[in-house]
């Protein structure tokens, strides 16, 4: 585990341990981060330290950062509290499963304030923040559907938690809506980052007919197979373009800077309140990178649904939603499932042929 | 390529990285040197070799370094456990953590960076075989390379009298040292060799198998070699085995999900790892207790002045 202290002006100027810090750092807010990956992990991780760099630049030596990289989720209670006791008045834990580390040592230092990133228990220190990346996953699964040539499209999930079936279930809908006869195969990692692992499972689903791969894990592994096969994939987290050049279709990114600032700014106003944040493309907590190679009609389609989406015109899980038994999900949420129900989705929509582990 | 092609294909790349790891291992345990570092010594081959392709523009360099960095890390740790006599598993737990710190740094600058497949070597006419021309005869030179290893390392262990010498260092120092043998000498050049080897294994991941460098990319395959090890009971063509039926299982866990066979499947994850021990069981209660495993295996030597 790597800790380093990176001071406002000073970005990248790194000091070997967290020091509760001299004077000067009475009048900074300091900011801790907690991450589950590396920094360098070119997605989920890596895109919230281009968060915690969007805080230093906009508030510049009124802030001073501090982030804790690759923390192992049954490990991270130490590491929170760690910056919560050197006087971190602002703490961002980004990993569903920091969750109840994160209320625990909000507990212990009420006048700290917490940020907990895809969780769902709050308190009055606790915000939690999350951002709807299956509107993005509705867009790639059209894609997908439209450049299909064999019919039959493909998904390297992490492991088997609400968020990412909910995003399988949205790429197949989204896939579904243009070819009705598509069909998916999905291959479970069960791990967040394993590049050498990941790109073993494109090559599996690539061996067995599929010719365009989306992943919820967080390496470039599976697209870079893709595209050493000729054959199409999506960035996760981050543009990972430069990886795949050819076979990047377009890519999911993560964009937290927006909502860090925000935050940031609440608390060093006094304004900051517990609440929970559910932002898509519309609040730019989701981002399409640059739809490319593909046909024009294809991009059209994917730009008109983008659209389409930030306007509220369509939900990717509009009712009726079906599941693989055949029977209707109730509709909680007027016109489409309600956020309670997309965030503990445990079910596979019809004509995913696969069955969800449990 | 059929698919059956396909799935062997992906089984050689899964599978080498361990082979190449292992083999170093089990030559520095056959002269009774354990050293827990495999997983920071391949962290820094990965880093090193990637950083100096990337710089030099050349896979070879890249391997080079990826080797030599593994050997310097293994330098260090022969340092501490051989002149100082340190404990051995303290200090090659303290080699991983500060090889997989190390390389984060080093590969720091050259993360996103991004290089091109190296060639494969296609032998004429045989590649164009069959099921087994791909296989055997249109591989990377990595593959080629383990494999040569594997005949290399047997051989020298039990053909050559140098192999004896570090053979009977393995199985008792003291005695060893009472013939006249150089024990620490050996030891040091047994330790150098696989640091090498896990270097150049690191390499293999970061220039062939995903084409990146990142923090944190060997995830754990460093202790599955250190199992390996283990596993063959100390024997390079048992090592070869091992190695492949954990690359097999690993694959075709991928396999079969991507089929839908309908198991769960965190337990075809587990697949590989159960079917380890199974083996590992299987080849103790043919052999009784003790199967091979070197008599001064991770005790330090120091000798008498």
């Amino acid at each position: 585990m790597n800790i380093r202290v990176t001071l406002g002006a000073l970005a990248g100027a790194a000091a070997l341990a967290l020091s509760a810090g001299g004077a000067s750092a009475q009048e900074k807010l300091k900011i801790g981060f907690i991450y589950v990956g590396p920094v360098g992990d070119h997605g989920w991780s890596y895109q919230h330290d281009v968060g915690r760099k969007a805080i230093e630049k906009a508030f510049g030596d009124k802030v001073e950062t501090t982030y804790v990289e690759s923390v192992p989720e049954a490990d991270s209670e130490r590491a929170i509290e760690q910056l919560a006791r050197t006087g971190h008045k602002l703490v961002f834990t980004t990993s569903f499963g920091f969750m109840e580390p994160t209320l625990k040592v909000a507990k212990k230092y009420p006048n700290v304030k917490f940020e907990h990133a895809t969780g769902f228990k709050r308190a009055p220190n606790v915000s939690t923040y999350a951002a709807k990346f299956h509107e993005g996953r509705y867009i790639i699964g059209q894609i997908a559907g439209k450049m299909s040539k064999t019919g039959t499209i493909g998904y390297v999930g992490a492991f088997p938690i609400p968020e990412v079936v909910a995003g399988i279930n949205s790429y197949f809908l989204g896939a579904q809506s243009v070819n009705p006869n598509i069909k998916i195969k999905v291959v479970w990692a069960n791990s967040w980052y394993d590049p050498a692992k990941e790109a073993d499972a494109g090559k599996a689903l690539l061996d067995q007919g599929v010719d365009i791969i989306a992943q919820h894990t967080d390496s470039p592994a599976p697209l870079q197979a893709a595209e050493a096969r000729g054959k199409f994939g999506f960035g996760q987290a981050s543009d990972m373009e430069r990886f795949a050049p050819k076979a990047q279709l377009t890519a999911i990114i993560d964009n937290w800077a927006d909502y860090y600032v925000a935050r940031t700014k609440a608390v060093l106003d006094g304004t900051w309140k517990s609440e929970d944040t559910w932002g898509g493309l519309n609040a730019h907590m989701v981002v399409m990178a640059p739809y490319k190679n593909m046909p024009d009609d294809v991009k059209k389609m994917a730009e008109e649904t983008e659209t389409a989406i930030k306007s509220g015109k369509l939900n990717p899980f509009k009712c009726p939603i079906v599941k693989q038994d055949g029977s209707t999900v109730e509709c909680k949420g007027g016109a489409a499932l309600s956020d309670e129900q997309i965030l503990g989705m445990n079910f596979y929509v019809k004509g995913i042929d696969d069955k969800l582990p449990q | 390529m059929t698919t059956f092609e396909a799935i062997l294909l992906t089984i050689v790349t899964a599978s080498t990285p361990f082979l190449i790891a292992a083999l170093g291992e089990l030559v520095a345990e056959r002269s009774g040197v354990l050293n827990l570092g495999l997983e920071g010594m391949m962290a820094m081959g990965a880093a090193c070799s990637f950083a100096a392709a990337v710089t030099f523009d050349s896979s070879l360099i890249g391997a080079g370094a990826g080797a030599l960095a593994g050997a310097l890390m293994a330098a260090l740790f022969a340092l501490v456990v051989l002149g100082f006599a340190a404990n051995q598993v303290g200090s090659g737990l303290a080699l991983t953590i500060l090889g997989l710190g190390l390389s984060g740094l080093i590969g720091a600058p050259f993360v996103g960076a991004k290089r091109d497949p190296i060639g494969h070597i296609t032998i004429p006419g045989l590649s164009e075989l069959p099921v087994v021309g791909r296989l055997f005869f249109a591989q990377d030179l990595f593959v080629y390379g383990s494999l040569v290893l594997t005949l290399a390392v047997a051989f020298f262990l039990h053909r050559t009298r140098a192999g004896l010498m570090l053979r009977s260092i393995g199985e008792n120092h003291t005695s060893a040292h009472a013939l006249g043998l150089p024990v620490l000498r050996v030891r040091l050049l047994a330790v150098l060799f696989g640091g090498a080897c896990a270097g150049l294994a690191g390499a293999y991941l970061s220039l062939v198998y995903t084409r990146f460098w990142s923090p944190g990319m060997i995830a754990g395959r460093g202790w599955i070699a250190l199992a390996l090890v283990v596993f063959a009971a100390w024997r390079p063509g048992w090592a070869l085995v091992g190695a492949y039926i954990f690359g097999a299982a690993s694959v075709l866990q991928l396999h079969a999900q991507a089929a839908q066979f309908g198991l769960p499947s965190q337990v075809l994850s587990a697949v590989p790892y159960a079917a380890t021990i199974l083996v590992l069981l299987l080849l103790s209660l043919r052999h009784g207790r003790a199967i091979g495993a070197p008599g001064s295996l991770g005790s330090p030597f120091v000798p008498e002045r």
